[in-house]
């Protein structure tokens, strides 16, 4: 069997709230709050990027898989907010975790599933029996544009999966992807910001994407929303989650345990796979979990997952992700936020 | 600013935390040399330092040399290690008046410095109170 | 080895001098020594300069200098210990003429440090730190020096104001120095109101950025009394070093390259501590001073901001130390300051030291340092 060997997020600790931000803008914090069904988000610090918390997601993730680093035969980081444009992340992640140097590395991009798009084929590779052990990442340190509605929820974070066949975790049951040219949110080369599509990205991109592959997979695995303990959705907000399990039948109490984004934000490529290390932090042996990430752009990843005994030797062995998320953390005024995410402009 | 290449040389300890433990004496040095400095012998194996330890001292630079202008105020410490090894770095996520000498902390890695918008990014160890 | 004898001091005012390139402060202080002296043609000329090739772009800078004062083709070198280049130049020419290679030489310490802004100035004194595990990390020199105060405050209960009283005494003394940078008095209240650099240190415990050379002539002590000049001889001399990190060392609080430097100084002199009448030492930052008293047997270890403050230390104590002002109000061209030490010192031996006049100084010491006590240079001057 093969499937989730190891496990690990990192959540760096500062955060700021949407009164905050609203404040800056003259814009109503209240009825963001509502609309949005986010409180607050998670900040990186000045010296936080994809690939540092990449790092120490994977770090937790060995600690749980308990393998020896050299044994790993891909390193795949998927973000949208790679630290640089021409130069792998990958590679620092593999070097700082002793990969090196027999290992494949890739860079992933897909808007928020690159992340998931790197456990794909992590797994594959280790279904197809060419690697013992594959680590994906899925990590991002995304901006929202001053002002906009992206900007209350853009956060920080990172999830880490090693995929391999002994001692699993949560044995990979099916995959499935769905995915079209679908322009819901993209950014240029050059720009710093990203642009959207407004009421677009909801229906004819987030929507249909997740219900497809969700569908998809169902079918793909024979298997009906009540068959699952656990769901996790791409969370860009707080509402999607729940309306777009509602629609595929769903309930409230699947969802919750690996619902963050209240209260973390919009991880972007780490939003699913940060969602589901929660999710198996309080998991027992035989639940079945469905993962369905959304990338803008647009596609969607799905995997159902069936938790195995070895959780229960594994969990504790790093810090869980809702300790990660509510504890020591650190609130920033806009203007030190502003400060640390570059957005004052600065003499040359 | 370190070039590419002295950059690229150090990766093993920035990254990694490699030192090498004298075969004679088992003294650890990082970063590794090629003559143990207590017993003179020349044969060492590759460590990896224990990734927590205490602070021996501290201080927060306030006036910061070039490539970390925009970091000041920032603490940065002496910290043994749990495995008797000393280094140099940054302690991170803390309120400067929580620092004290003892404190326990642990090793993360960070991103230490970057050349402009368009050089190098350079990583390495930092420290962040447990 | 012959006796070495110092027949010639030269120095001209420290401070921001923005009309003077490197080799005119070199060349003006150098022709004071050999005036002093009252010889006009050197066997050697060694120079203590710690970062010409940055500061200003320099290198090759003995011969160069060797060039402008008009004496090629003198054999020339640069020694460079960071901010002990002075101390090893006077250490390297004393061995030259002990050993009977040169008769006369001009000892010079030069920096020109204001032609680069104060951050790039931050970066070049940072250079005498370990480059790839301290200054990596973003520190400074008033951070390493941070860390030992905050260590030795944490270990032996040193206080602020103690740290305070170090700059206080350096003024005083200073303001009597026509030659310092900041000939003026200052309080306490002042340096524990000025701002911070690096916790605890603030802007008045740190040496400044200056540009300054200094120089002196040395020969056989038999040469001197012929020429019939007021004999001042080196009758000890001593240099060691420790690891270059701070973290490395055994004892964060403690200087042990002075130590060792000094022990050589004192046995080749066969001085003791008790027998030194006046001290200059390297108050870089005025924990230093602490440290270094310490370390060189004036204090027991761990007393040296006490001995401060009941004022063993001032110009009317027991063993007056930086009765020039020290780094701290004489400035600290960095090079230049371990020839500027034996300069003040030669002075107190001739008498020659006005308003700062030790009375009776007949044995005296200089220490300069380099980098966070990574190099140490001692030595010890005598009345002939």
């Amino acid at each position: 069997m093969e499937g989730i060997v190891g496990y690990g997020a990192y959540i760096p600790r500062n955060r700021i709230k949407v009164e905050e931000i609203a404040k800056v803008w003259g814009a109503d914090a209240p009825s963001y709050k509502k609309g949005l069904l986010v409180e607050e988000k998670s900040v990186p610090s000045p010296d936080q990027d994809t690939i540092t918390m990449s790092v120490e997601a994977s770090k937790n993730a060995l600690k749980r898989a308990r393998i020896n680093p050299k044994e790993i035969g891909a390193v795949y980081i998927g973000s949208e907010s790679h630290p640089y444009a021409v130069k792998p992340s990958g590679t620092v992640l593999a070097e700082a975790i002793g990969a090196t140097p027999d290992v494949h590395t890739a860079d992933f991009e897909f808007a928020c599933k690159a992340g998931t798009e790197g456990m794909f084929v992590a797994l594959s590779l280790v279904k197809a029996g060419e690697i013992k052990y594959g680590l994906a990442v899925g990590a991002d340190t995304s901006q929202g544009a001053p002002g906009d509605a992206l900007e209350y929820t853009a956060a920080a974070g990172a999830a880490a999966y090693i995929f391999g066949r002994e001692n699993v975790v949560a044995e990979a049951l099916v995959t499935y992807s769905y995915a079209t040219d679908t322009p819901d949110f993209w950014r240029r080369e050059y720009q710093y910001y990203p642009q959207h599509g407004g009421r677009f990205t909801g229906e004819p991109a987030y929507f249909k994407h997740i219900i497809g592959a969700a569908k998809g997979i169902l079918d793909k695995a024979r298997l009906k929303p009540s068959d699952f303990n656990y769901v996790i959705f791409h969370q860009p907000n707080g509402k999607f989650p729940f309306r777009v399990g509602e629609l595929l039948g769903f309930e409230k109490k699947q969802i919750e345990p690996g619902w963050l984004v209240s209260k973390l934000g919009n991880t972007y490529s780490g939003s699913s796979p940060i969602g589901l290390t929660a999710t198996l932090d309080i998991s027992k042996p035989g639940d079945l979990i469905l993962i369905v990430s959304y990338g803008s752009g647009a596609g969607s990843d799905a995997f159902v997952f069936r938790v195995t005994e070895k959780i229960d030797e594994v969990r504790d062995l790093a810090p869980k992700t809702r300790v990660l998320l509510d504890n020591n953390k650190n609130y920033l005024d806009y203007g030190t936020y502003a400060k640390f995410r570059g957005k004052i402009r600065k003499a040359e | 600013m370190p070039t590419p290449s002295r950059y690229w040389r150090e990766i093993p300890q920035r990254y990694r935390l490699e030192a090498a433990k004298c075969k004679k004496c088992g003294a650890v040095s990082f970063p590794p040399r090629l003559i143990c400095p207590f017993c003179k012998a020349r044969e060492f194996e590759t460590v990896t330092l224990a990734d927590k330890g205490k602070i021996l001292t501290y201080t927060i630079i306030r006036v910061p040399p070039q490539p970390f202008a925009d970091q000041a105020p920032y603490a940065v410490g002496i910290i043994e290690l749990n495995d008797g090894v000393r280094l140099t770095g940054q302690i991170v996520d803390c309120n400067f008046e929580d620092l004290k000498i003892g404190g326990r902390v642990r090793i993360e890695f960070r991103k230490i410095s970057q050349e402009g918008e368009a050089g190098l990014i350079c990583y390495g160890y930092k420290f962040v109170p447990e | 080895m012959r006796e070495v004898a110092v027949i010639g001091v030269g120095m001209t005012k420290w401070g921001e001098l923005w009309e003077k390139s490197l080799r005119d402060i070199f060349v003006e202080t150098a022709l004071l020594a050999l005036d002093d002296a009252g010889v006009d043609k050197i066997d050697s000329l060694v120079v203590g300069c710690m970062s010409s090739g940055i500061f200003v772009g320099q290198e090759h800078l003995a011969s160069l200098l060797a060039d402008y004062l008009g004496q090629a083709p003198v054999p020339a070198a640069r020694v460079e210990s960071a901010c002990s280049s002075g101390g090893l130049a006077l250490r390297t020419g004393f061995i030259e003429v002990a050993s009977g290679m040169a008769d006369i030489v001009l000892v010079s310490g030069v920096e020109k440090m204001t032609d680069v802004s104060g951050q790039e100035a931050t970066y070049v004194l940072g250079t005498a730190a370990d480059q790839e595990y301290e200054c990596y990390h973003g520190i400074t020199f008033p951070g390493l020096y941070a860390l030992i105060a905050r260590a030795h405050m944490e270990k032996y209960g040193t206080t602020r104001e103690q740290l305070a009283l170090v700059a206080v005494k350096n003024h005083y003394n200073g303001s009597m120095n026509p030659l310092a940078q900041y000939p003026y008095k200052i309080t306490v209240d002042a340096v524990l109101n000025s701002v911070l650099v690096a916790d605890p240190l603030r802007i008045l415990d740190c040496s400044p950025i200056t540009d300054g050379a200094a120089a002196l002539i040395l020969c056989p002590l038999e040469l001197a009394k012929k020429m019939k000049k007021p004999l001042v001889k080196i009758s000890g001399s001593g240099q060691a070093t420790d690891t270059i990190a701070l973290s490395s060392r055994k004892d964060i609080t403690w200087i042990e390259s002075t130590f060792q430097a000094a022990k050589k100084a004192y046995a080749m002199a066969g001085k003791k501590p008790e027998d030194i009448d006046v001290i200059e030492a390297h108050d870089c930052f005025t924990i230093a001073e602490i440290c270094v008293m310490e370390a060189l047997g004036l204090v027991e270890k761990g007393k040296g901001g006490k001995a401060v403050e009941e004022g063993l230390t001032s110009l009317k104590g027991k063993i007056p130390v930086n009765t020039s002002g020290g780094l701290k109000a004489k400035g600290h061209p960095v090079g230049a300051t371990g020839v500027a030490q034996a300069i003040e010192i030669v002075k107190q031996l001739r008498e020659d030291a006005g308003p700062r006049q030790v009375k009776g100084a007949r044995v005296g010491l200089t220490q300069n340092m380099g980098g966070s006590g990574g190099s140490s240079v001692v030595h010890i001057f005598e009345r002939g």
